[in-house]
């Protein structure tokens, strides 16, 4: 049978891993896609609904069969109501990760997390203040207490406002006020979403879609900024550091442990866990030269970020790291979490780790993580997999040589001090013309498209075009392994963008983080909107999402535009069985929030969507093209 | 000739089927595209549902042997392909006078409402296997040959037999 590996990722290491898959028979994500095919047209239009037991009802794309559910709902009610649980099911996912770091915190300022304490006091003070919190003449831990207090309330709020809102441009305020869609509480509209598509309450569309966008902002603005700010505070905020990423990362002779999933309390205390000089030693006794921790996704990029610890892969190179063979312990917490890797590290030695006491998947060794044990459960886990090594089987070793250099760590913070603690240089590259304007481009992998191919050729484009790239997320993953986020990409920038980066020593794509550092993109945008004096929505900036695939994803877009940013979506999203909803995310909205979505799946029309965008803003602003 | 087999146990009248045929006589093949087309694309299988026995069944064109509806058309519109040995509908030739539909046992001669012509199941004649037993997720829709479909069933009916025949029971 003919390989079928070139057609599923533009990536030597994987396609390397693919191959091996292929000759051991082994299935991954791909395998399992074909064998959906053709999927199912109702759910990719998005016109069935199970929401009742009535149901489910599925309205007929063609007109011929029945037009409306059982209680009357149509397809533009349908589709309405199951984006707004896709979009609750995202914020929730953000949003209960930020719970989390903030209880973490909480419990440290209690001294209940003796492991955590506070690495950066600038941030954490800079927070109180934003919360109106007094730190004048205070020690750090009644500063910290209080704004833990402050931060969980955030959650539970009725009213409103989410205190990083006002982070905001003025206009933006003004204008979600007028709308109706400033959130008023972190869980008060995810739960209301739940509410709102129970049978026979919301059911009109636009009116549904309003409480999307609301909700939508309680995360980008509410639980994702959280999440960034408070894991800043716990664990640093991220400056430019040099790393490595790719399948090569694993080593041939040292214990393997790749770290998998969202959560940085865990992984930061895996990483202090594995520099234990009993454990070294154990490691060593094992045979092994020493213990080698990875990261994978985005728990991989919050340690990449912060520690230059290198990134094993992006989202659709989880099994293909097992497949290696090198893998001792798969270690995971929450999100994006193949359960197919059960059924995989059963192939080979690996442990598969789980962690978090909201997740569990087969096969699983279970080591629940708690803050007050954390460090204690942590060495267990890094013993674990040391103890491990010995069960390799070498002739199942096959790790591909590719690795890649990468430059990360651009918090919006390391931004503004790479240009000298103002957005003042950014901007004059903008309207003078050398940078045309901001590509922010994040998001998944998904087997709909070839492995990395939307994410690299999209940025490509773009900075081939002068446009200067935010990335986060397995985006960013994927440019660093197409070596895009070394200064030495500028190579491939236009000549404008070419000679900013060559003076700052900067990447001509910054990797801004995680997938809730999407909130450090918004901050940075609004940085730059409230210098120049107008909306987010006024700047020469787009955004995209070329192999988006999660919940998560959705909230994400749906928060990018309601602050004000074109966004291009790679794959089509499950709405295209209402003409009303998707007329309005692709056109409506631009008179509601300023911004509307685009659906192009080849990533070279959608630069181009994108670059369009940028020079009609720079027209508005008066800039020359 | 390879037929649409049904196995009517294995349906869960999901009507991913009838979703699939509409696309495929679409004019850009292509769902998302498809949904807005006019003339508004149409399915030649039916879902049928039995409420008494709460079962849904795929129906489709047989391609009879001595096909009822070639015989009574009176402008020769359906008629035999002697090559494919299908039954195949000409549009041209179609006069919609319906005595095809009268005649069908199973009622599977639909009506193209811009053109008001009949229209029936073609066999997909673009494709190696029909778009409705593609789509179908639980296999209900085999695209074979009837000699092949009956050796299948022989094996499946001599296997519960021969594990009747060691347990004394047959299941
Ligand atoms: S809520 Fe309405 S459309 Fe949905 S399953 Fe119930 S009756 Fe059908
Ligand atoms: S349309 Fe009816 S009568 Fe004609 S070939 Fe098909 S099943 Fe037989
Ligand atoms: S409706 Fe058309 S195909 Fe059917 S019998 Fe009349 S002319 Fe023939
Ligand atoms: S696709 Fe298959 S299971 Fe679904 S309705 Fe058609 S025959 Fe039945």
């Amino acid at each position: 049978m003919a390989s079928k590996a070139q057609d599923r990722s533009i990536d030597p290491a994987s396609l390397i891993m693919l191959k091996q898959a292929e000759k051991e028979g082994i299935e991954t994500a791909w395998d399992r896609y074909e064998k959906q095919q053709p999927q199912c047209s109702f759910g990719q239009l998005g016109i069935c609904c199970r929401n009742c037991n009535m149901g489910p009802c599925r309205i007929d794309p063609f007109g011929e069969g029945a037009d409306k559910g059982v209680c009357g709902a149509t397809a533009d009610i349908i589709v309405a109501r199951n984006l707004l649980r896709m979009i609750a099911a995202g914020a929730a996912a953000h949003s209960d990760h930020a719970r989390d770091a903030v209880l973490t915190f909480k419990k440290m300022t209690e001294g209940k997390a003796g492991s955590y304490n506070i690495k950066d006091e600038a941030k954490l003070k800079a927070l109180a203040v934003e919360y109106g919190i007094p730190v004048e003449d205070r020690n750090r831990e009644e500063i910290a207490s209080e704004l833990a207090r402050a931060l969980l309330e955030e959650f539970g709020k009725q009213e409103g406002p989410i205190q990083f809102t006002r982070r905001a441009p003025e206009a933006r305020l003004k204008l979600w006020a007028k709308l109706g869609i400033e959130p008023r509480g972190i869980d008060r509209e995810i739960v209301e979403c739940m509410h709102r598509t129970h049978i026979g309450v919301d059911n009109d569309p636009t009116h549904i879609l309003l409480h999307g966008l609301r909700t939508s902002l309680s995360d980008g603005w509410g639980g994702s900024m959280i999440a960034t700010d408070v894991q800043d505070v716990l664990f640093g905020t991220p400056t430019p550091i040099k790393s490595t990423v790719n399948l090569g990362v694993l080593a041939e002779d040292k214990v393997n442990l790749v770290m998998h999933g969202h959560e940085p309390i865990l992984s930061e205390m895996i990483l202090e866990a594995s520099e234990d000089p009993n454990i070294q030693k154990l490691a060593k006794e094992k045979g092994a030269k020493g213990i080698n921790i990875v990261g994978m996704c985005c728990t991989g990029n919050e340690t990449l970020m912060r520690h230059g610890i290198p990134t094993a892969g992006n989202f659709l190179q989880q099994e293909l790291a097992v497949i290696t063979g090198a893998v001792e312990a798969m270690v995971v917490d929450v999100q994006c979490i193949m359960p197919a890797l059960g059924a995989l590290t059963s192939c080979y030695h690996t442990k598969f780790i789980s962690t978090s006491p909201k997740a569990d998947f087969p096969g699983t060794v279970r080591m629940e993580f708690h803050e007050e044990t954390a460090y204690e459960t942590a060495k267990e886990i890094v013993r674990t997999a040391v103890e491990n090594y010995p069960n390799r089987n070498p002739e199942r070793i096959n790790i591909p040589d590719e690795k890649q250099e990468c430059m990360v760590g651009f918090s919006a913070e390391a931004i503004l001090a790479a240009l000298g603690g103002t957005p003042a240089p950014l901007i004059d590259a903008i309207t003078g013309g050398a940078v045309k304007g901001i590509g922010a481009v994040v998001g998944c992998n998904n087997v709909k498209v070839k492995h990395n191919y939307g994410h690299v050729n999209l940025v490509k484009e773009l900075i081939k075009n002068n446009v200067l790239v935010v990335t986060t997320g397995c985006n960013a993953i994927a440019c660093a392994e197409a070596g895009l986020l070394v200064p030495e990409a500028a190579d491939q920038a236009g000549e404008g963008l070419k000679s900013v980066c060559e003076a700052l020593g900067i990447p001509p794509v910054l990797h801004m983080g995680s997938c809730v550092d999407i909130s450090r993109i918004l901050v940075l945008a609004s940085a730059v909107a409230k210098t120049l004096g107008v909306d987010i929505s006024d700047l020469p900036a787009a955004g995209a999402a070329p192999e988006w695939m999660s919940e998560k994803a959705v909230s994400i877009g749906t928060y990018v535009v309601s602050s004000g940013v074109y966004t291009v979506l790679g794959t089509v999203p499950p709405v295209l069985g209402s003409e009303a909803v998707t007329g309005l995310l692709t056109k409506g909205l631009n008179g509601v929030v300023k911004a509307s979505f685009a659906v192009e799946p080849d990533p070279f029309k959608a630069a181009d969507l994108m670059i369009e965008h940028i020079e009609e803003k720079r027209k508005a602003l008066g800039l020359e093209p | 000739m390879k037929e649409v087999m049904i196995r009517p146990e294995r349906c869960m009248g999901c009507r991913s089927c009838e979703i699939a045929c509409a696309v495929e006589h679409s004019e850009s093949k292509d769902l998302f595209s498809a949904i807005g087309e006019s003339p508004v694309p149409c399915k030649r299988i039916y879902v049928e549902y039995i409420p008494d026995l709460a079962v849904a069944i795929p129906i489709t064109c047989r391609h009879c042997e001595d096909a009822p509806c070639t015989t009574v058309c009176p402008t020769k519109a359906l008629s035999r392909d002697e090559v494919s040995r299908r039954v195949i509908h000409s549009p041209e030739l179609c006069i919609g006078c319906w005595t095809c539909s009268m005649v069908c046992n199973y009622g599977v001669i639909g009506r193209q409402k811009e053109a008001r012509v009949a229209m029936k199941c073609d066999l997909c004649p673009d494709r190696e296997i029909p778009a409705c037993v593609e789509a179908c997720p639980t296999r209900a829709l085999v695209y074979a040959e009837v000699k092949d479909f009956s050796g299948i069933k022989r094996s499946q009916a001599a296997l519960k037999l021969a594990k009747g025949m060691q347990t004394g029971s047959i299941p």
